[in-house]
Parts: structure tokens; C-alpha cells; sequence
């Protein structure tokens, strides 16, 4: 996850201890439905809802992290569930195109279940 | 059909299976409707019993995403309801209980992509029509029935080294 700060001149929000926590790989939605459908395990969540529900939605579906694009910050009740569950948020400037954009063309790939 | 009986059953359970049995753990939740902010942690609560329980990360992550949409369901749709998790040897059971609206037609409401959310419930991230597939996705045992105007049930169970190869 480091490398993903790195590549997306990311704030780290909360989690910087997590930080060495592999990427399996990516997935990337604003509609935490698709999430619980159709994300693997040990994902990064890409998303602009900043919301409590996508820490929720991060927690029960075993991503290893957020990533909120577009500038967009977590509510401080995000913020506060994401430290109790130990869930690393990240925030970029980036858009969701070009934050997926930059993430692939390094290597990533999108999570999906099989 | 009248809108006073329950809707069928559906996905009777196959026998014999592991979800009957010595209770070992009962916990009860009530889950109360429109209250978003809350939303998620009745589903967080199960997922630390069964992490403090030791159960295998599969099955957890399987039950915690049944979970979570069906808690979400209920601060969507219905007034309130009574979650109770019942631990067993070999399987984890859920059942919802709320008071709401109801179903009227299951069928429908069990296809992908159909669903009555409205644009404030999509605006929070749900409501695309795919938490009760999704429910029944990741159990290995579901059943639903509902009766309009009254509420609706929901019971499904995850099997401890389940056969669901599916939800992964």
C-alpha cells in the first residue's frame, strides 16, 4: 500500500502502520452493493463515498484498505470506525479514472470473484 | 394471492444438514429503521464474535457480508427488527425478524438489479437490487417469507467449512 501513496501522492488518513499490508489488487466503485457482490478478499476499495457504510463495506468484505479519490475526505465517523477496525484510509486528488488509470498501468489488477 | 398470507418459503433447506443442533452462542440485535448512521454495526459486532470464536476467514467474510446487507435492508425498508445470531458446532444461523412493509413478490425482489430504493438510498451507496441475491450468494442455506404490510423473515446459515465456493 505504500507504493500506491507513492504512485497517487496520497495523504494517509489514518492505518500509517498498515501501510506495508500487501495489494492483492483493486476494486473501484462508488456503490458499496457492487462491493459486497462482487469484490475478492485483500482488496484496495476505490471509491468517492466517504460515508461510514464504506468502512462498513471495507471491514465486512476483508479489503485491506480505502482509497478516496477526487480530493474527497472521510467523515470523522469513517474516520474513527476505520481506526477501530484498523482499516488504512488513503485520500488522493486523483479521479477515479486516473487513479485507476495510474494503479494499472503499475501493475495492479482489478479484484473480482471468480 | 392474498396479500395477508405469507409468501412461500423458498430454498427449503436440504437434509440433513448442520444447522440444527446445540446452540452454543445467542446474541440478540435490534436494528432500527432509517438510522444509517448506525448502519454496519450489528454486522461488525457478529464479525468480532466469530474472529474472537476463531472460525475460518471464509465463512466469516461470507456471514459478515450477508449480514451487513440485510442490515442494511432493514434501516432501508422496514421499520425495525430483531437480529439473532445462533452459533451451532458446525454452522453459524441468522435470522432477521423486522416489521415493515414486506415483500410482495419475493421472486422478483430475489433477481439481480430489481429494487424500490430510492434515489437517497442509491446516493449512499445501496439499493442497486443486489443484497438479497447477494444474501443468498453467500449462505448455504437461505429462506425468505414475507407477508405485505406486517414484514418479512430471513433465515440463512453458513456452514463452518461450507460447501459455498461461490461467495469467494
Amino acid at each position: 500500500m505504500r507504493t500506491v501513496v507513492g504512485l497517487l501522492d496520497c495523504e494517509v488518513a489514518c492505518g500509517q502502520e498498515a501501510l506495508d499490508t500487501p495489494v492483492g489488487a483493486c476494486f473501484a466503485a462508488d456503490l458499496m452493493s457492487d462491493v459486497l457482490a462482487f469484490s475478492s478478499s485483500d482488496a484496495l476499495l476505490i471509491t468517492g463515498l466517504t460515508s461510514v457504510q464504506s468502512v462498513h463495506t471495507a471491514h465486512v468484505a476483508d479489503c485491506v484498505g480505502i482509497l478516496f479519490v477526487s480530493g474527497k475526505r472521510p467523515s470523522p465517523e469513517a474516520l474513527q470506525l476505520a481506526r477501530d477496525v484498523s482499516i488504512p484510509l488513503l485520500t488522493t486528488t486523483r479521479s477515479m479514472f486516473e487513479a485507476c488509470g495510474i494503479l494499472s498501468r503499475n501493475g495492479l489488477v482489478g479484484s473480482a470473484r471468480s | 394471492m392474498n396479500a395477508d398470507e405469507p409468501t412461500t418459503p423458498r430454498d427449503e433447506p436440504l437434509e440433513p444438514h448442520p444447522a440444527e443442533g446445540e446452540v452454543l452462542y445467542k446474541e440478540t440485535f435490534r436494528i432500527i429503521g432509517n438510522d444509517f448512521e448506525h448502519g454496519g454495526e450489528a454486522a461488525a459486532r457478529v464479525k468480532a464474535i466469530l474472529k474472537q470464536l476463531a472460525f475460518p476467514t471464509d465463512a466469516i467474510r461470507r456471514l459478515s457480508i450477508a449480514n451487513f446487507e440485510a442490515e442494511m435492508n432493514v434501516i432501508m425498508y422496514a421499520d425495525d427488527a430483531e437480529m439473532e445470531l445462533a452459533v451451532l458446532p458446525d454452522a453459524v444461523r441468522v435470522t432477521f425478524a423486522d416489521h415493515g412493509q414486506g415483500i410482495p413478490d419475493i421472486a422478483w425482489a430475489m433477481q439481480e438489479g430489481n429494487s424500490t430504493a430510492t434515489p437517497e438510498m442509491r446516493a449512499r451507496g445501496f439499493g442497486a437490487g443486489l443484497g438479497l441475491p447477494n444474501i443468498k450468494r453467500n449462505s448455504d442455506e437461505f429462506s425468505i417469507s414475507s407477508i405485505v404490510s406486517v414484514g418479512t423473515t430471513l433465515c440463512y446459515v453458513v456452514y463452518v467449512n461450507g460447501s459455498n465456493r461461490g461467495a469467494q
